[in-house]
């Protein structure tokens, strides 16, 4: 298996008017392809950054970062943004559907970045929702889904352009047990089936045991277990 | 239980983009209602000032301007018989026969004409009009092609300063002095001698009009009464100073109302709009600290007022920006032409306390109205809803 | 799904506050294009002006009459056609209400219709009026305001020229296009004068100005001052300029209050401004997050932008179209009230071409600070936004 992810002494600090605040010191870490990996720790331990730094939302002060052979730590806005549409799908701690889309519509979002016909995308959309198990609810907004649900048709949004990696963000934290249980489920069912790398963040260690490996960080610095 | 003030005042402050938006729509509406009423109390101090309560003027019958009227000499010698015309201690009547008539001068701005009355007086003028008291120069000459010009003639119009000539009729006229005459017509005026005025435009016994001062106001109606039923006076017309210059200005002074009230009703309404807006985006933004407050122990009359004070809040600040800016426009003067008469009329904007006191109410009940629906809303949102609203 | 089904949507989340910015946009519109076709119908006179036609008054305020005497020199000047004269009645019908004002003129029962071809008037009832001294041609509109028919009698009091007046209504006239003025009563000169000889002498044998006819157009300067030489040293010396000279300087001696109107119109825009501003900001602010989202799922900075000017446009431009939309029943109804004041009130296609660019402008406008905002905040920083 290759290496899918690599972290090549990644540096990140931000700059809040004179102060300068170090989030990540000189990180390194490489993630094979078909990984589920589960980023833990504290509070500030700079788990959440790094994460963003994978994902293409965030660029570090120093170093790189090779996603599938892309140094995506150069590339400018536009690249990212196209890089992104291409690469990556993301499933948040609050879901962050648009309220008001439909179930089915929010999916279809990162489709209209496409090149695909309407009824390519239908057939996308509608494949993906039978995958989560929530093809009976195309036209349902939001707010007449449930915690678990909304968060179903999250990662039915951020696996339909069949990206290279999926990155949660506390993707349980808001969720019931039973409701957490289903959506880890869902996950080791991409991972396994579908061959997808996943990159977790959690503070929640029953979450944790779903993934393969975990790694820990602490004050910007990857332990070392 | 009160919700103090101060939580009102730091949502606006907290929020102050939206806050000094919505505060500069209704102090623009508020400036736009004070002008309309300071404008409107400038013709009425206009109207009333110009003339007094115990002048007579006489014209001839159906002019609705000096300039189309004409009495004459032995006519005015007539009237001065009457023993309810005022006489001074030498006996001599105290009238003015005044000669009008218009020239075109140049504004100093627009360069737009306009067309300025000249009034040819009698030496008793300034006894009848005290109004009017020099402001700079000397007064005119009498015999002489010497003229004084109004203060706001002086203001609006090119080369009418002491020293320079202008051309009336064939001859060319010395300007010699600025007169004030406070808010009535006769600053947006020329005077200059009636007699020599008279012989420029070949009428040495046809005077405008001639104006007299009353031994006591009461005797109007008698002294008008003797004056139209006196044979050689048939075509003459009889009018307090006043109420004919007044008649004057009318329809200019309807029309400006009326124009007035019209743009400030629709501008209302906007305003009102605008607040409501406001109120309702802070209504739905603090969802969760109204369930809060309710929780608490608020009651929902506390919440409704603390939001309909924050709209008070918003609207007396507006109201207050509006009047201030309002206020400047006291310096300027509005000069058109006064289709009544033809000529020039120079109105003031007159800020006075009841415009204060009017144009804030108006500026609070904007914000009464727009705010009490969202505040009736914020009111109405039952604790657990609010609470649980993410 | 597209783009504007998204800005729709987004726009009917909060449908009370969209739809009350539209009719705050609406009605600001309204005040607008009601102000400007004010301004506008001020100037109607100008546009209702002939290129061939000079208009000649005494030179220092049309106020004061010209001897008629003046009418066969001025039709002497080489390049002049035709000349026609007028004076100005003024009189009280039954009372000085706006209702009951209209304009009364003497003219020159041979030539005026001739030199004023816009006015046309059956050539019976031309023929009649010319035989009849007494008679009257009354304007279309006037005879309908009042239910004049033919063979009315109109009686007006003098007050120019004293005394009871009678005129049979003998004609109607009604303009070729919409600028005529059709609320105008016209009557014989000759009629005013030999009773003027009676009762007024000091009046007769004066018009108040002349209309000069011209045969070529470009020739109106040359012939202006012609005709204006030939009086220079007389008592009652002329100014000759163009109608259209002459109508707008009656404009500009109201210019004031024009001025005025102007300024408030834009202070309307300003308020348009405000409110909308306030609004897009509002829905920006609120939707910071999604925005965010948005731009992780590989959407540009761009498109958000675009989407926040395509709100803030949707709002400025249905709310101009609706204020556009009742400008034109509220005009007719204000011209209505006024029909002599205002003898021609119309909603002119320059008003709507600015309402509807300012709407645009006020779009931009609106959308611009919000927009910048959002291109130069950083996705993480959105994220961690509350919504």
């Amino acid at each position: 298996m290759s290496t899918l992810v690599e972290v090549q002494n990644v540096t990140k600090v931000y700059r809040r008017d004179t102060m300068e605040i170090p989030v990540l010191q000189n990180i390194s870490l490489a993630v094979p392809e078909g990984e589920f990996l589960a980023l833990m720790g504290p509070s500030g331990s700079g788990k959440t950054t790094l994460l963003n730094l994978i994902s293409g939302i965030d660029q570090p002060t120093s170093g790189s970062i090779i996603v599938a052979g892309t140094d995506i730590a150069k590339l400018n806005e536009t690249a990212l943004a196209k890089w992104r549409s291409n690469h990556v799908g993301f499933v948040f701690q609050f879901y962050n559907l648009m309220p008001v889309m439909t179930a089915f519509e929010n999916v279809e979002l990162p489709l209209l970045l496409t090149n695909l016909s309407k009824k390519e995308r239908k057939e996308r959309v509608e494949a993906v929702l039978r995958v989560v198990g929530l093809e009976d609810r195309m036209d349902h907004y939001p707010k007449q889904l449930s915690g678990g649900q909304q968060q179903r048709v999250a990662i039915a949004r951020a696996i339909v352009t069949d990206p290279t990696l999926i990155i949660g963000d506390e993707p349980t934290g808001d969720l019931d047990r039973k409701s957490a249980e289903e959506i880890l489920i869902l996950l080791g069912r991409l991972n396994k089936e579908f061959k997808k790398t996943i990159i977790m963040v959690t503070h929640d260690p029953h979450a944790a045991e779903s993934a393969h490996k975990v790694q820990h960080l602490d004050k910007g610095e990857l332990r070392q277990d | 239980m009160k919700i103090p003030i101060s939580y009102n005042l730091r949502n606006l402050w907290t929020r102050r983009l939206t806050t000094s938006l919505t505060v500069g729509g209704i102090s623009l509406v508020v400036f736009v209602f004070a002008a309309v009423l300071m404008l409107a109390q400038g013709v009425e101090d206009t109207l009333v000032a110009t003339g007094s309560d115990d002048n007579v003027i006489i014209l001839r019958k159906g002019s609705t301007t000096e300039l189309l009227s004409a009495v004459s000499r032995d006519q005015i010698g007539i009237i001065n018989t009457f023993p309810e015309v005022a006489v001074g201690a030498d006996g001599t009547p105290y009238g003015t026969s005044d000669v009008v008539t218009i020239i075109n001068l140049n504004k100093k701005q627009t360069k737009d004409m306009g067309n300025i009355s000249v009034r040819g007086v009698s030496a008793g003028t300034t006894a009848l009009r005290p109004q009017v008291r020099l402001a700079s120069g000397r007064w005119f000459r009498q015999g002489s092609t010497e003229i004084v010009v109004g203060n706001k003639i002086h203001d609006q119009f090119e080369n009418v300063e002491p020293g320079q000539e202008i051309q009336i009729g064939s001859k060319r006229w010395t300007i010699v002095g600025v007169y004030e005459a406070g808010r009535t017509g006769f600053a947006s005026e020329i005077w200059a001698d009636a007699d020599m005025l008279m012989a420029e435009f070949n009428r040495s016994t046809t005077f405008s009009t001639y104006t007299f001062r009353l031994k006591d106001p009461a005797d109007y109606d008698v002294i008008k009464t003797k004056l139209e039923t006196e044979q050689r006076l048939q075509d003459l017309e009889v009018k307090r100073e006043q109420q004919f210059y007044r008649e004057q200005s009318e329809g200019m002074s309807v029309f400006i109302k009326a124009l007035g009230l019209f743009i400030t009703v629709i501008f209302s309404v906007g305003a009102m709009i605008g607040a409501m807006i406001t109120m309702y985006a802070a209504v739905a933004n603090r969802t969760v600290e109204i369930g809060t407050l309710r929780a608490l122990g608020f009651r929902r009359r506390s919440v409704l007022a603390a939001f309909l004070a924050e709209a008070l809040a918003l609207s007396f600040i507006g109201g207050v920006v509006g009047l201030v800016l309002a206020s400047f426009l006291q310096a300027v003067s509005f000069s058109t032409t006064n289709f009544g008469s033809f000529s020039e009329l120079a109105f003031g904007f007159s800020l006075s306390m009841d415009i204060v006191i009017s144009t804030m109410i108006f500026a609070l009940t904007m914000g009464v109205v727009g705010g009490f629906l969202p505040a009736v809303r914020a009111s109405r949102l039952s604790i657990i809803n609010a609470l649980r609203a993410v | 799904m597209n783009v504007l089904k998204l800005i729709y949507k987004n726009l009917f989340r909060h449908s009370l506050r969209s739809v009350l910015t539209i009719l705050g946009v609406a009605v600001a519109v309204l005040a607008f294009g009601l102000l400007r076709t004010v301004v506008t119908a001020w100037s109607y006179g100008v546009e209702a002006s002939s290129a061939d036609r000079l208009v000649t008054r005494h030179a220092v305020s049309f106020i004061f009459p010209l001897p008629v005497a003046y009418r066969d020199q001025i039709a002497g000047i080489p390049g002049v056609t035709r000349v026609t004269y007028a004076n100005w009645f003024q009189g009280i019908y039954k009372d000085q209400s706006f209702e009951n004002f209209f304009p009364r003129l003497a003219v020159d029962a041979e030539t005026i219709f001739e030199v004023y071809k816009e006015y046309e008037v059956p050539a019976d009832q031309l023929a009649a009026f010319k035989k009849q001294r007494n008679s009257c041609v009354i304007g279309r509109k006037l005879a309908e305001q009042h239910g004049f028919k033919i063979g009315d009698v109109i009686p007006i009091t003098g007050d120019i020229f004293p005394g009871r007046w009678e005129f049979t209504v003998a004609g109607v006239y009604a303009g070729k296009d919409k600028t005529a003025d059709e609320t105008q009563l016209f009557f014989h000169w000759d009629y005013l004068n030999e009773r003027s000889r009676e009762t007024a002498p000091w009046v007769t044998d004066q018009v108040g100005w002349y209309i000069v006819q011209i045969g070529q157009p470009n020739e109106a300067a040359n012939i202006s001052a012609a005709i204006d030489a030939l009086y220079a040293n007389s008592a009652a010396k002329t100014k000759s300029e163009t109608e259209k000279a002459f109508q707008q300087s009656f404009v500009s001696l109201s210019g004031a209050i024009i001025t005025s109107l102007e300024v408030i119109s834009y202070v309307i825009i300003g308020i348009i401004l405000m409110v909308l501003a306030n609004t897009i900001i509002m829905s920006a602010r609120e939707r910071i997050r999604e925005y965010a989202v948005l731009r992780t799922l590989g959407f540009t900075a761009f498109h958000v932008i675009g989407l926040i000017i395509g709100e803030s446009l949707f709002i400025s431009m249905s709310g101009g179209a609706l204020g556009l939309a009742l400008t034109f029943p509220v005009s007719s109804w204000f011209g209505a009230q006024f029909p002599t004041i205002f003898p021609v009130f119309a909603v002119q296609p320059s008003t709507v071409v600015l309402a509807a660019l300012f709407a645009l402008a006020v779009g931009l406008i609106a959308a611009s600070f919000p927009a910048a905002r959002s291109a130069r905040m950083r996705i993480v920083d959105g994220l961690r936004q509350i919504g």
